[in-house]
């Protein structure tokens, strides 16, 4: 019951999180001499109310996904890694060379993932290794990796694997190696079952195993779990290691698993900011995989929404990264949560008062 | 011809010193006080885009003030959430440093061009002309800078009510220092030098606003401060290095015969490569106040 209560609060402080973020957002558009009220309905209307943007919802929601996994892990070990984005960057990168030779559909495709999580797992495991050895904090370290690594890709695209016919982009993906799409027309493919998947693990592995104990123990107190005989280099690297895996499957999704290109671009248009977006849809869901499934459609619809609001109300679609972030800023005050225990004690002394 | 090389790199490096010395320099104050701000990213990024715009409608000097306006307002939101309300430091930056982005590169798509804004000459602050190139006068302030705060909180009482804010809060607290308000203080002044610091970056150095023109330098700046151990006048020697290998990378880009050998993406990764090895190097010399990123709760 009190756990229930606990989670109950959780999604009420989100939403109350994300009212401030639109109101917010709403002065902003307002102050820039456009109408909120009829941006916000073209935003919803757009990914929420038919089948065909609702799986554009779910398409752009499907790395997202992956990549708040990352990070939430990280944060439920009492880690700030911030390194999903360039990880995903290379992951992306990585399963486009799975293209490189032929191999039978299926395999293809698990061969491509498994390229993409271990470029995550290798761009993951040198701020890991910084951190437990040398101590030096991962919020520098993979920002730094993170900058690194797009200059990284930058130079794959347009000399590795950079497509012989067009200098702008890579090779495009073999049909053996892509997600099948899941609604003929629309750009949601099979990945979504990956980032599902990818949730419903590492939430078994979190609640249900002794590792996972382990992580949230050293995340909650690390000095009762040092004593308790959890080893925190153990704790570091393996969090960072798993999510290596879900920002390299975050890349793969989009170079394998996003009709029409099947490709990645020079600049990394489709790509970019995924890993920093990942980071709001996690704290937006709490760091729970399946407060981040809820937010990574929000968040996803926004932004697909965001796309006819700009074509149509002429307001530029980083509007949507406004939101996000007054968001993320709201559930950072806990003024504004206290509202909900205020709120509750007087629903207390009221069925007290009640009761006498 | 060495000797012309030697005056470029030089200038180079002391225009891209300013951002992270300033920054780095205020923000030891911050976390003196015990107050950690990932969000100088975010800062250095949206009072880069306010001070552009301040130029271009009253001057270089109102483009300065609204800059450190923009990262005054930031610090006490900042400090107001975390000094009174105990709020999460690390969540806070994140959460400023998404609403830069998404801020900047709206406003700056509203303004006309997605992702780019040119600021027209005479809006910009005018470089002191030099036998040798132009030189911004905010070079002297970032130079100047390190050394006022080193006297600010070594031989102030102000300065030691910072430190032991940082350091023994509740000892601070019996003594009746104000808490709360030093350490609100103490960041906002941070913030205020990271946004004179994007001020800098668009109305003096780059004369334009792009959506990532902060290009890490508010993480390289923290980085700084992890170097200096929080000794301010260390900044400058950290901001230098930073500083060097960035107009390195800028330098070698033209430099004919090796541009052609060495991609310039490679070239790009230098300043983050150099800001890595360094922090690798010198951590565990640093040592930091005690009650770096913890919310004081009084008993």
């Amino acid at each position: 019951m009190r756990r229930l209560y606990a989670s109950l609060r959780s999604v009420a402080e989100s939403l109350l999180a994300a009212v401030v973020g639109f109101v917010v957002a709403g002065i902003i558009l307002k102050a820039w001499g456009y109408s909120p009220i009829s941006a916000y309905i073209s935003l919803f209307k757009a990914s929420f109310t038919d089948l065909y943007g609702f799986s554009g919802a779910l398409a752009n929601a499907t790395p997202l996904i992956l990549t708040a996994l990352t990070f939430a892990m990280a944060t439920r070990a009492g880690l700030f890694n911030i390194g999903a984005e360039g990880q995903m960057y290379l992951g992306a990168l990585a399963a486009v060379a799975a293209s490189l030779f032929k191999l039978p559909a299926g395999l293809h495709l698990i061969v491509a993932l498994v390229f993409a999580a271990l470029a995550g797992v290798l761009w993951a495991l040198i701020p890991a290794v910084l951190r437990a050895t040398r101590g030096v904090s991962e919020v520098i370290s993979t920002i730094m990796f993170n900058w690194i690594s797009r200059y990284l890709a930058f130079w794959l695209v347009a000399n590795v694997l950079v497509d012989p016919y067009r200098a702008e982009k890579t090779i495009t993906v073999l049909p053996t190696s892509r997600f099948p799409t899941l609604i003929r027309g629309t750009d949601l493919s099979y990945a979504l079952f990956l980032a599902l998947a990818a949730a419903a693990v590492i939430y078994f592995l979190l609640w249900h195993t002794v590792t996972g104990y382990e992580m949230r123990a050293a995340g909650e107190n690390p000095f009762a779990a040092r004593y308790g005989g959890v080893k925190s280099g153990k704790v570091i690297i393996l969090v960072f290691l798993l999510g290596g895996i879900t920002a390299g499957l975050a890349g793969a999704t989009q170079s394998l698993g996003r009709p029409p290109t099947y490709a990645v671009y020079s600049g990394l248009p489709q790509i970019l900011n995924l890993g920093f977006d990942g980071i709001g849809v996690a704290m937006i869901g709490r760091n729970h995989p399946l407060g981040i499934i809820f937010a990574a459609i929000f968040y996803g619809g926004l932004q697909s929404g965001a796309r006819v609001m700009q074509l149509f109300a002429k307001i530029p679609l980083e509007m949507v990264r406004v939101v996000q972030g007054v968001i993320v800023l709201a559930l950072a005050l806990p003024e504004l949560l206290r509202i909900f225990r205020l709120f509750r004690r007087r629903k207390l002394l009221e069925a007290k008062r009640e009761g006498e | 011809m060495t000797f012309s090389y030697f005056w470029s790199i030089l200038f180079l490096s002391l225009h891209a010193m300013v951002p992270i010395t300033l920054t780095a320099a205020g923000e030891v104050v911050g976390e003196t006080a015990g107050l950690f701000n990932i969000g100088l990213e975010g800062i250095l990024l949206l009072s880069a885009f306010t001070g552009a715009l301040g130029a271009e409608a009253g001057g270089w000097w109102l483009g300065l003030l609204v800059g450190i306006g923009t990262g005054t307002v930031v610090g006490l939101f900042f400090g107001l959430i975390n000094a009174y309300w105990k709020g999460n430091q690390l969540i806070t930056g994140v959460g400023i440093n998404l609403f830069a982005l998404g801020f900047v590169a709206f406003g700056l798509q509203a303004l006309g061009t997605p992702g780019f804004h040119d600021i027209p000459r005479e809006a910009r602050l005018p470089a002191l002309q030099t036998p040798v190139g132009g030189l911004s006068p905010l070079v002297f302030v970032a130079l100047l800078m390190p050394f006022l705060i080193h006297w600010f909180l070594n031989r102030t009482r102000a300065g030691l009510w910072v430190r032991a804010v940082g350091e023994n809060p509740e000892a601070a607290d019996v003594a009746g220092v104000p808490v709360e308000l030093v350490r609100l203080l103490a960041t906002t002044f941070g913030a205020a030098l990271a946004g004179l610091s994007g001020a800098y970056m668009s109305v003096s150095w780059m004369g334009s606003v792009t959506k990532e023109m902060a290009a890490g330098r508010g993480f390289i700046a923290l980085a700084t401060v992890v170097f200096s151990g929080l000794r301010p006048i260390l900044t400058l020697v950290g901001g230098f290095i930073f500083g060097f290998f960035d107009s390195l990378a800028t330098w070698i880009a033209n430099i004919p015969g090796v541009k052609e050998i060495v991609p310039w993406q490679f070239v790009s990764m230098i300043p983050y490569i150099a800001t890595l090895l360094v922090v690798t190097g010198v951590i565990g010399r640093a040592r930091f106040p005690k009650a770096l990123g913890v919310p004081y709760r009084r008993e």
